[in-house]
């Protein structure tokens, strides 16, 4: 589903955030990427959604090869992969039902299929209800779980998290990640960057640990964590 | 395109119009201010346009001021006069011909001039015969009363050719002088109109940064994310277009008592002609056009600088 193979990324400004990432992500798959701050995490998230191109190695998305996708084709490729931030970029002037809307406007679904589509993703995350709200009326687990709505309502087969729980306690985190549990059960491939090595620890998922932009080592879980799930 | 697709497209677009629609009508103060400042600039070409017209049919009156004298040599015979007059009659653009003789000449002098006593001691009578014509109203332009006296100079009888009233042809040249002005001012103008809304959008585009990000980020195409800003630039083009128009005609309704008077006193009873339905689509027309290009021309440079990021 997603495949890293010696990719190197180098920003115009000099700095190589990544120089030899290989790594493997399965059509299905839940991991996590760990890390410290500037080990890479972000990049690997940016070249996933094609907000940024891999300077040099070969990476492949959804069977597309980012380096070569033309220019004109990048907004569609980018409605296949869902994105959630830490900061949950929400729109804070619009109410939670245009948020959520939002990728599919811009994708031309009806209106009656926008509001149907809306309104089951909110349900999924348990805020139906809440559409005419406007985001800072909600609480931060609300606000993230808003995000949440908007990165999975047009379907996309990946979806990545930029430290979904960083301003999260422990109680609303947990509850976040069983929102992506539930997510990940219906097929969706998931990647999740984060420095909450407890929570990971936790969900008995594997971890790809970046340092210094490479892959120092992925965790598989031990088999009777595995069997615990 | 399919009947559903068509659907889509349409209300797609009926979408961006709307809200770009809202966006406007939610900062009333801003929206008044950049349309003012566009209506001013569109205002002052199509003032000065009504300006001409109105001096140009205020002045069409003074066609009949204008006139030609052409003085033959003393000994032309009088079969002679009366052949040149017909031919003169003929001629295109000439709309009356009078021969006055070196008598009637004389007659008129003495009457007029109080020097009766004085020309009685002259021998001989001075005054030259004279043919008098009058352009017709239509063929009053500076080139076409050359070509006459051209014509009238011709004539190996004629003398010399005076023009009378040429201030008013002088006058004519200014008008056309001061309708090119106008053409460079409504060009320069047309700019300042482009620079405004081009400004207005680029603004818009900064405070709307974050939306624009989150909408390419989720897959919004660049047609997309351009759309309500030129629809933007071309709603502010048509306000402008229309306030423009409204401009010039109070402009021209607070002048009508004024010239009345003025036209009165000088035994007129010229009306000054308001912006018509030409002009309020002229106005239209330009509005809609240069807030689309200013628009189009704001988006395509900073639309492209802004993508999506993390943190």
């Amino acid at each position: 589903m997603i495949s890293f193979e010696r990719v190197a990324k180098r920003y115009p400004n000099g700095r190589e955030a990544l120089s030899a990432v290989t790594l493997q992500v399965a059509p299905g798959e839940m991991v996590f990427l760990t890390g410290r701050s500037g080990a890479g995490k972000s990049t690997v998230l940016k070249l996933i959604a094609l907000l940024e191109r891999p300077t040099r190695g070969q990476l492949i998305v959804n069977g597309e090869n980012t380096a070569k996708l033309p220019a004109r084709r990048i907004p569609a490729f980018r409605r296949r992969v869902g994105v959630v931030f830490q900061d949950h970029r929400l729109l804070t002037d619009r109410p939670v039902f245009d948020n959520v809307a939002l990728p599919l406007i811009v994708a031309d679904i009806s209106m009656r299929e926008i509001d149907r589509r809306v309104r089951a993703a909110l349900d999924q995350v348990g805020l139906l209800g809440k559409e005419r709200m406007l985001p800072l009326e909600l609480s931060v687990g609300e606000q993230q779980r808003v995000g949440i709505a908007r990165a999975v309502v047009s379907r996309p087969p990946i979806l990545i998290a930029d430290e979904p729980t960083g301003n999260l306690d422990h109680q609303l985190a947990s509850e976040v990640m069983n929102l992506f549990r539930r997510l990940n059960e219906v097929g969706v491939t998931i990647v999740i960057a984060t420095h909450d090595l407890l929570l990971v620890r936790e969900s008995g998922l594997r971890e790809i640990v970046l340092a210094e932009g490479m892959v120092a080592g992925a965790e598989v879980p031990l088999p009777s964590m595995q069997a615990e799930r | 395109m399919s009947a559903f697709g068509l659907a889509s497209w349409g209300s797609r677009h009926a979408h961006a119009l709307l809200s770009s629609m809202g966006r406007l009508a939610r900062h009333p103060l801003a929206t008044l201010l950049t349309v003012l400042v566009m209506a001013l600039a569109l205002a002052l070409p199509l003032g000065l346009n009504r300006l001409v017209s109105n001096v140009r049919a205020a002045t069409g009156d003074f066609s009949g001021a204008i006139g030609l004298s052409a003085y033959l040599h003393l000994e032309v015979p009088e079969e002679r006069i009366q052949q040149l007059a017909r031919s003169t009659r003929e001629h295109a653009g000439v709309a009356h011909v009078e021969v006055i003789s070196s008598a009637a000449a004389l007659e008129q002098f003495r009457k007029e001039s109080g020097f009766g006593a004085a020309l009685d001691a002259l021998s001989s009578n001075p005054l030259p015969p004279v043919i008098s014509v009058t352009p017709a109203a239509g063929a009053s332009s500076p080139a076409e009363v050359e070509t006459l006296r051209r014509y009238l100079a011709a004539w190996p009888e004629v003398e010399s050719v005076q023009i009378d009233g040429d201030w008013v042809v002088r006058f004519n040249a200014i008008l056309d002088e001061l309708r090119d002005l106008l053409l460079l001012a409504g060009v320069l103008l047309g700019a300042g109109v482009i620079a405004v809304v081009g400004n207005t959008i680029r603004l818009e585009i900064d405070n709307r940064r974050a939306e624009i990000e989150v909408t390419k980020l989720v897959g919004g195409t660049n047609a997309f994310v351009r759309r309500p800003f030129l629809y933007a630039g071309t709603l502010y083009g048509v306000l402008a277009g229309l306030a423009a128009w409204l401009i010039v005609l109070a402009a021209t309704l607070s002048l009508q008592p004024a010239t009345t008077r003025l036209a009165l006193a000088y035994g007129s009873h010229f009306m000054l002609n308001g912006p018509d339905v030409r002009d309020a689509g002229l106005a239209l027309a330009a509005g809609t056009l240069l807030g689309w290009i200013g628009a189009w021309l704001a988006a395509a440079r900073h639309l492209a600088r802004i993508e999506p990021g993390f943190s």
